[in-house]
């Protein structure tokens, strides 16, 4: 994430300064449930003023630890440190940590102020100072309207501001959001995603959000942790992630890939050459590997980056794929074509339709050349 | 520390503040609405201390919650069934308590087992309490099919009014449930007694020439058990043909199936747990009924409840009655069990 | 989606009715009769009232009941919330099973056997029997049913809210009576009307577990009745009858008014068992 105020354009990005000091350390964590472990052994970083997304499917273990954090879950071993305390015994209550739940959990018994003020006179604040900070709130989420309607009055994206500003009105530490936006309708999680990152960047809180919406995840983190049954799959920004997944797993989770098994057939500094088994023509890549010769990869491409062509591409002896066109997809902005290869395999390739319809020139059953640069693809080593 | 913390949001939050006047104004109903004395009683001190002290203790709190109804049922409901158990085994004996100690010190030195199986001995030798037995279970089973004929057309009655009527009509049924059973019973004595309401209207209508005797015989403890329990019936019934989608009905007879039919295939299929809830609410009370029997049924009408009490209350056999009662428990064993499983079976499939 | 109700279902539904209410009608009617012959209506009268407060025997067992009545349920309704609340709250705790099924067992316990354990293990004990006796009784069987009212509030209600309070910094306990109470109320109130309503009904238990002096107005109202109607037990009856419909009728008023919509699952949760 780039602060868009700051004057040399620097980037935020504590995780690759050596000398800090992270907010919360999450150390060799691992939760048991009976036999069945929801966390194995994870450590983790979040540093302050971070927006750290927790993305995986459901029952990754996700909420397990968003809820170790919160207090709800005792790790069955390990440590969490948070702001330099070891938060071990330190109860629900009594944690610099507030969150905002799935259901929004409000109150149903009290009005919207009441369920803001509640977090405050738990502090036995004095009366006036409890009074000014829920207004606060109530402007900042903009429910002026409705500060004495009870929360089964409201409707979805009411109650989840009432949720927010309830969690955020004891100004905690961090703030922790279960799938803030899970009951919203598309539309509106959009608009809402953006409010957050700009509440999350006018208070300078550290956010910790669940999700299992990968768009979500991208659109307002700065570190994404992509979580599998237990386990952390990779930790990187957004565009990293996306870019430069670690494995199968992961590039298979962030968004559509082809992913074509291989072996390694030739090293250089700055590229290399696999041989796939989907084709006789060979893959070549932008970057070098890490791998033996004749070791097992796999190559990933986004489809997105690959294009369609009734011609062979010129000047290309890698990196191109034959097929047929099995099935197209329009989408308006894009075209999706699923093309079979010789062996069977289907690839599937995105494409800006920059034209008009008139102008599809490629259709049903025709043959194709499926082509990427060099640098459009990633070798996975798992 | 609370006071800083609030300034930073505002700080960051660039929202123009308004005077707190109008605020304190707004603020002064804002005690919870559980109620001032809850929070008030939570904001003392005295509470305070036990509340933290609770925390301290971790677990004990928790519990202490636990452990109050879990002694309480231990002392008196686990430990009185077992002293039944026990006193079911023992030998009649004129005294007081009128039963021999189980367990009898012979001469300070040893202790003697006076296990006695003649009490269960004499309930399956004894035809009066076999017959018993059987007797209960027949009425048992007569009036809970009695009661699935009557409650069944109520149930779907209400299932298939209009949406306003069926609180009002659930309200109906449930509310002779809270009124007492004793006066219930007591309400059909003089219905169906010889120079009763029933004999006097059929007399009057001219059906019947002579008066009907119904007082005192098994019919009327049928509909006695019938009257009372039908409530039972009718809710889980109730329950389950509201729930049911009347797009299958409609599905149905898409498809062909003529409305009678699509009752049978469809409908009474689905009502099935609500079927068998219903019988099991119904017939596991009234095998063990006493008031309905002794009340509406004569001096033939034999149910181990009655007995049971008779045996207790007129001839003080003591062990004989534990006995009758043990025997009655696992009676209904059997029902209890299997009913369980196909609940949890049921609640199963539902996830 | 349904237009109309068909003459089938309006006819069984009239039956049915006229069924469950016409004896509790009758009942009340016969109260107000002039002749002591129950069934021959000889004008309106309210004597048998006059004579019911006069009736020394009854108003005591009057007494002795609603003493019962009242500290049983509220007994009750303390230790079966503690028990409901347990039961869906703690998880798994050693013991568990058998708790369960010391909840659920008293639902389906015959009164006689109840009331013959709890007889027995009082003289076991020797226990002096009456009014307490009585009240310890009822208060074991009517916990069984508020904790199961209570348990079925419980799985309605997102816990989440509770951890919610405790996230903002509320203490276990306090959150208990600041949040989950109000929101288990309507629960908590409705099983202690099915706790009173219990108690004021028994006569099977109370027969079995009184003493000497301890005489309820149901085992007041089964002597009578052993010697035939009479006007007066329909009095008594009549009382009974409309202190527990106008109990029933304003708590539903009342609870109709905080939730139409849950009604319905409420109702059928407080008299299921």
């Amino acid at each position: 994430m780039i602060e868009a105020n700051s004057q040399e354009h620097t980037v935020f990005a504590p995780w690759n300064e050596a000398d800090k000091e992270p907010f919360v350390r999450i150390e060799n964590v691992t939760k048991k449930f009976g036999n069945f472990v929801a966390i194995d052994n994870i450590s983790l970083n979040i540093f302050e003023r971070e927006f750290y997304a927790l993305l995986g499917p459901s029952g990754c273990g996700k909420t397990t630890l968003l809820r170790m954090l919160a207090g709800f879950e005792i790790p069955t071993s390990g440590r969490i440190i948070i702001d330099g305390e070891d938060m071990s015994k330190v109860p629900p209550h009594k944690r610099p940590v507030n969150m905002m739940f799935q259901s929004y959990a409000l109150f149903p018994h009290m009005t919207v102020e009441q369920n803001i003020a509640f977090g405050l006179k738990q502090d036995h604040l004095p009366k006036a100072e409890i009074a000014d900070q829920v207004e606060r709130m109530i402007n900042l989420v903009k429910l002026n309207a409705f500060a004495k309607r009870k929360p089964e009055q409201l409707s979805g994206g009411q109650r989840q501001r009432v949720a927010l500003a309830r969690s955020l009105a004891k100004n905690p530490k961090m703030l922790l959001l279960d799938e803030p936006l899970g009951a919203l309708d598309k539309k509106l999680r959009e608009e809402t995603q953006f409010e957050l990152m700009n509440i999350q960047e006018k208070l300078g809180i550290t956010f910790v959000i669940v999700t299992h919406d990968q768009e979500e995840a991208m659109t307002v983190s700065s570190r994404i942790a992509v979580m599998d049954s237990g386990t952390v799959a990779q930790v990187a920004p957004p565009a990293e992630i996306y870019e430069f997944p670690n494995s199968r797993k992961v590039a298979d989770f962030i968004g559509d890939v082809n992913i074509f098994e291989g072996r390694v057939a030739d090293v250089q500094a700055d590229s290399a050459q696999i041989l796939i088994n989907a084709s006789d023509v060979p893959v070549r890549t932008g970057r070098s590997v890490e791998a033996a010769l004749g070791e097992t990869v796999w190559v990933a491409v986004r489809p997105e980056k690959m294009i369609v062509s009734l011609n062979p591409p010129k000047n290309m002896t890698e990196n191109v794929l034959k097929g047929e066109v099995w099935d197209i997809g329009y989408l308006g902005k894009l075209s999706v074509y699923h093309v079979r290869l010789q062996d069977k395999r289907m690839v599937t390739v995105a494409m800006t339709n920059r034209y008009r319809e008139t102008e599809h020139t490629i259709t049903w059953e025709d043959s194709v050349y499926v082509s990427w640069a060099p640098n459009a693809s990633v070798v996975l080593m798992s | 520390m609370g006071a800083e913390r609030l300034c930073r949001v505002d700080e960051l939050s660039g929202v123009a503040m308004t005077s707190p006047d109008p605020m304190k104004k707004k603020h002064k109903g804002l005690p919870l609405v559980s109620g001032g004395l809850v929070s008030m009683i939570c904001e003392c001190p005295p509470y305070r201390w036990a509340a933290s002290r609770c925390y301290r203790w971790g677990l004990q709190g928790r519990s202490l919650t636990v452990m109050v109804p879990y002694l309480w049922l231990v002392l008196l409901f686990l430990a009185p069934f077992l002293i039944v158990v026990k006193i079911s085994f023992s030998e009649i004996r004129i005294a007081i308590p009128p039963y021999a100690p189980l367990f009898e010190m012979i001469d300070g030195l040893y202790v003697q087992l006076n296990l006695h199986m003649a009490n269960y001995q004499r309930l399956f030798h004894d035809d009066l309490y076999m017959h018993a037995y059987l007797s209960s279970l027949r009425i048992a089973v007569v009036s809970t099919v009695l009661t699935l004929l009557v409650g069944y057309p109520i149930a779907y009655g209400m299932a298939r009014a209009p949406k306003s009527w069926r609180l009002p009509l659930l309200m109906l049924v449930i509310l002779p449930f809270w009124t007492s059973f004793l006066i219930r019973v007591y309400a059909w004595i003089g219905i169906l007694k010889t120079e009763g309401f029933l004999n006097m209207f059929l007399l009057w209508t001219g059906v019947i020439d002579e008066p009907l005797v119904i007082l005192h015989t098994n019919i009327a403890v049928y509909i006695g058990i019938v009257y009372s329990y039908l409530p039972f019936m009718i809710l889980p019934l109730y329950s389950s043909l509201e729930k049911m989608d009347h797009s299958l009905l409609e599905a149905a007879a898409d498809l062909g199936c003529p409305p009678h039919k699509a009752f049978w295939k469809v409908t009474f299929p689905l009502s099935r747990p609500g079927i068998i809830a219903g019988c099991f609410l119904v017939f596991i009370p009234a095998v063990g009924e006493f008031v309905i029997p002794d009340l509406l049924g004569g001096s033939s009408t034999l149910m181990i409840g009655k007995t049971l009490w008779s045996e207790f209350f007129n001839n003080r056999d003591w062990p004989l009655a534990s006995a009758a009662a043990v025997i009655l428990l696992l009676l209904l064993v059997v029902p209890i069990v299997w009913f369980q499983r196909f609940q949890s079976n049921r609640s199963q499939l539902g996830e | 989606m349904i237009k109309s109700w068909s003459w089938f279902n309006k006819v069984s539904l009239i039956v049915g009715f006229a069924f469950l209410y016409v004896p509790i009608i009758l009942l009340v009617i016969y109260s107000f009769n002039e002749s002591r012959l129950v069934t021959v209506w000889a004008g309106f009268s309210t004597k048998w009232y006059g004579q019911l407060f006069q009736n020394e025997g009854i108003m005591n067992a009057a007494m002795v009941t609603l003493k019962v009545a009242f500290l049983s349920s509220t007994l009750a309704t303390i230790f079966g919330t503690m028990a409901g609340f347990s039961m869906v709250r703690f998880g798994r705790f050693r013991g568990r099973t058998l708790f369960n099924g010391m909840i659920y067992a008293p639902l389906v316990m015959p009164e006689v056997i109840t009331g013959l354990s709890l007889l027995l293990m009082f003289v076991a004990i020797s226990l002096d029997r009456g009014l307490w006796t009585i009240t310890l009784a009822h208060t074991t069987f009517a916990m069984c049913y508020v904790a199961v009212v209570i348990q079925a509030r419980l799985n309605a209600f997102d816990r989440s809210i509770e951890e919610a309070a405790m996230d903002l910094g509320c203490p276990p306990l306090k959150t208990f009576f600041v949040i989950t109470l109000p929101i288990i109320l309507p629960g908590v109130l409705s099983g202690w009307l099915l706790s009173f309503t219990l108690s004021l009904d028994d006569l099977v238990i109370a027969s079995f577990t009184t003493g000497p002096g301890a005489t309820t107005l149901p085992m007041k109202i089964y002597s009578m009745v052993r010697f035939g109607v009479t006007p007066e037990i329909n009095a008594v009856s009549t009382i009974l009858i409309g202190i527990i419909a106008t109990g029933v009728l304003l708590a539903s008023v009342l609870h109709k008014r905080r939730e139409s919509q849950r009604k319905n699952d409420e109702l059928l949760a407080s008299a299921i068992p």
